[in-house]
């Protein structure tokens, strides 16, 4: 067609004026299943660049062959939300010169947007995209659904590719990224594995510990004083999270409450009841499987926002200041009520920060969901291996021992303990642990700071030490 | 009753958490042989550091004439344990042997008496003596019924109606009934079976039992729910005891609710009624009163 942006992948870098040192993006859509940041810092690599900065949403398991690339100074700085697997180890044993920068979903879009992170060329995979860059997560060969994370790279990139597996003919919408801010359009052989991009409804967990949880977490919600009709709901992927939508359901049913929307990463779970009718209105920043990631196509009321209307702190109107209640899990929370999310008991970086830090601090009652204990390593500690989430902005810590309450929310301890649940002191929970488990040795962490925590308004919340 | 493996740490560090009203660490069938004394020393050691609160603690131990038993009894004594439940039990006999290894090692560490016995009856020999069993000894606590080697034992199978085991179930609640001991039924296998799981549980329920064995937290709240009464019972045993209060305190004999005559056998079951909903947590002791 005519002004056709379509050009090889090597035109797109070279057209973008890309230069060493700069900073090139990517988002997380396509989770394990991605392709596009190693094709595409393969591609950089072979073209000769070096120093550059790699800022992407999150990154995982998929993307360990980055390690070569940080070994040979292609790649020289990271930044994203999260890290895991063989790049993740090699990180914490300290890899790289430039500590890796660990940003929430929220605190990214807000970095993005007042220029804090700034983004050179911005590598945007899509699931279609017509030959202008009208790019969805929807397409022939896989689905993803919303595409919220790589929304505030598209609008703010000084320069922006679109890579697709399915060129579509225009006008390629409704479109999630829009062609006013692309300059490229690749079209490569696949973007990602289909079947890791979105897997089938995750199956209801059978974990007893999970389910035990689950309806301790769900009789305080039930109870909290924020379980009204009209109320908003964030939960995560994890098992006691998804079992616990099944009590929070069943009691939404029998008392006739409705609420007002759910947000966040969206799963089965929740387009389930928001077709039966008991939630109004899915806010959908990234869709966490196949049936999520095929009602936002045709779901009116099922809607994508990105990563800015989401979460950011420095967006009045973004949509955790509406959120009511959240349910997070945690590695770690402290007695202090912090919480890591990130950073391993081993001392290794095996998480994300995602929206933890951000649903916790808008929502009026956060609930952190983990298991005392997880064989023999205890998640209930005197202090957090790393700060991720501020004790200020955790509410409730739910572990299958007992509930404690942050004391800066006594009138919700008081509405629990007058449902009959059992609350006690954090520190009780802690010492319950310890007396299990004993004492664990201090991690034999070195003297290089391998990773910087930012808070969500930009300044430093902690730092990760490389581990020996 | 959950069955947890003796020689699993992760399971029987956290079994308690559930809310069983009763947890049977296993040292018999469910720890190969090669693993015996492994399990031993675990067990040994679960009982006498993890803290389950109020959760009545069995053990299973090998039999007595493996070279495990006796060791079994030495090391779950010694650690405090409240019940063990001796397997394949078939004789009145066998009840007493358990008992003297028992009080051996009761006298060695000054804690006489304390051990309770629950027997395991597991085969048509056991039933035939479930009468002589259950009162073979004042520590005797409860029998419960072993299926699987029972029903090998008669050369049947086991089927979803259970009607192989309707005799030995009807035999040990009469048997624990007569001794004035409880009574408990055999686990229920298949886990994604959970409405052939609850039918089973009304039918033991209705036979008489105490309770059931199980081997998965996902079963209690299913034996939960069948034994605890409903509030339309509690209410009718309340009546029921309010108005023989009433009676004793006019001196009379004879009462009537809702124009139905009460008598001792319907006090009786409506105390038991209450006593269910009180260990349910349904209702506190207080309004039991």
């Amino acid at each position: 067609m005519r002004n056709s942006k379509v050009v090889s992948l090597e035109e797109a870098i070279r057209r973008s004026g890309l230069q060493n040192g700069q900073t090139i993006s990517f988002h997380h859509h396509f989770r394990g299943g991605d392709k596009v940041v190693n094709m595409v810092v393969d591609k950089l690599a072979q073209m000769g660049f070096k120093d550059l900065k790699l800022a992407a949403s999150s990154l995982s398991d998929v993307h360990a062959p980055l390690v070569e690339h940080i070994k040979n100074g292609v790649i020289t700085g990271i930044s994203t939300s999260g890290l895991r697997g063989a790049l993740a180890d090699a990180i914490s044993h300290g890899l790289m010169e430039e500590p890796v920068v660990f940003r929430s979903h929220g605190g990214r879009g807000s970095a993005i947007a007042n220029g804090e992170l700034k983004i050179d060329v911005a590598f945007l995979g899509a699931c279609s995209s017509d030959e202008l860059g009208n790019a969805t997560g929807h397409g022939a060969n896989s689905i993803c659904g919303s595409l919220g994370y790589a929304l505030p790279d598209a609008r703010y990139a000084s320069h922006v590719v679109v890579l697709t597996d399915d060129l579509v003919a225009y006008p390629n919408m409704p479109q999630s990224i829009s062609a006013a801010d692309v300059e490229s359009v690749v079209v490569v052989d696949s973007v990602g594995d289909s079947t890791k991009i979105a897997a089938g409804a995750i199956r209801d967990s059978k974990n007893p510990r999970d389910i035990l949880l689950a309806k301790q977490a769900a009789k305080v919600i039930i109870n909290s004083g924020y379980f009204q009709d009209g109320f908003s709901i964030q939960t995560g992927t994890g098992g006691a999270s998804l079992a616990a939508v099944k009590y929070i359901r069943e009691e939404m049913i029998n008392r006739g409450i409705k609420a007002s929307f759910a947000l966040g990463g969206i799963t089965a779970h929740m387009v389930k009841l928001h077709q039966e009718g008991l939630i109004g209105t899915l806010i959908d920043v990234q869709s966490f499987d196949k049936v999520a990631a095929e009602s936002i196509a045709v779901d009116p009321a099922h809607r994508e926002v990105s990563a800015v209307e989401y979460a950011s702190g420095q967006h009045l109107g973004s949509a955790t200041h509406a959120l009511d209640i959240v349910i997070l899990s945690a590695l770690e929370v402290d007695t202090d009520f912090n919480v890591n999310v990130l950073v391993g008991s081993d001392g290794i970086i095996r998480g994300a920060i995602g929206g933890h830090q951000d649903t916790a601090a808008d929502s009026a009652l956060s609930i952190i969901v983990c298991p005392l204990l997880r064989g023999r390593i205890p998640c209930v500690v005197p202090h957090v291996t790393t700060l991720i989430t501020p004790g200020p902005s955790v509410d409730v810590v739910v572990t299958e021992y007992g509930i404690a309450v942050n004391p800066g929310r006594p009138e919700i301890a008081q509405r629990l303990k007058e449902a009959g649940l059992k609350v006690v002191p954090i520190t009780e929970l802690a010492a319950k642990a310890s007396s299990i488990i004993g004492k664990p040795d201090p991690l034999p962490f070195g003297d290089k700071v391998v990773g910087v925590v930012m808070n969500r308004d930009g300044s430093v919340l902690d730092k990760i030490y490389n581990i020996q | 009753m959950m069955f947890v493996p003796g020689n699993n740490p992760g399971m029987m560090a956290d079994a308690h958490i559930y809310g069983p009203d009763s947890i049977m660490l296993d040292l018999e069938d469910s720890v190969t042989m090669a693993e015996k004394d492994a399990a031993r020393l675990l067990v040994h050691n679960a009982l006498k550091t993890i803290d389950y609160g109020k959760t009545e603690m069995v053990v299973r131990i090998n039999p007595l004439n493996t070279p495990y038993g006796k060791k079994d009894v030495e090391a779950v004594v010694k650690a405090g344990v409240d019940v063990i439940r001796m397997p394949k039990t078939e004789t009145a006999d066998e009840v007493r042997e358990l008992e003297a290894e028992i009080l051996k090692v009761e006298t060695e560490i000054g804690r006489v008496g304390e051990t309770r016995i629950m027997a395991a009856i597991e085969s048509a020999l056991g039933i035939v003596n479930a009468y002589a069993i259950a009162t073979a000894s004042p520590r005797m606590m409860g029998i419960a019924l072993g299926a699987e080697d029972y029903s090998a034992n008669l050369k049947t199978n086991r089927t979803p109606g259970g009607a192989e085991l309707l005799l030995a179930r009807e035999q040990i609640v009469v048997a624990a009934r007569a001794a004035g001991i409880c009574c408990f039924d055999t686990v229920y296998s298949n886990l994604d079976d959970m409405e052939t799981f609850r039918k089973e549980v009304e039918l033991i329920k209705t036979l008489g039992f105490d309770g059931k064995s199980i081997i998965n937290p996902r079963q209690i709240e299913v034996v939960n729910e069948v034994f605890t009464p409903t509030e339309k019972e509690i209410n009718k045993a309340r009546a029921v005891v309010a108005a023989i209060k009433e009676a004793q305190a006019k001196g009379s004999g004879v009462i009537a609710v809702n124009g139905k005559m009460v008598d001792r056998p319907v006090v009786l079951r409506a105390e038991r009624t209450i006593a269910l909903a009180v260990a349910a947590g349904v209702i506190s002791e207080e309004e039991a009163l």
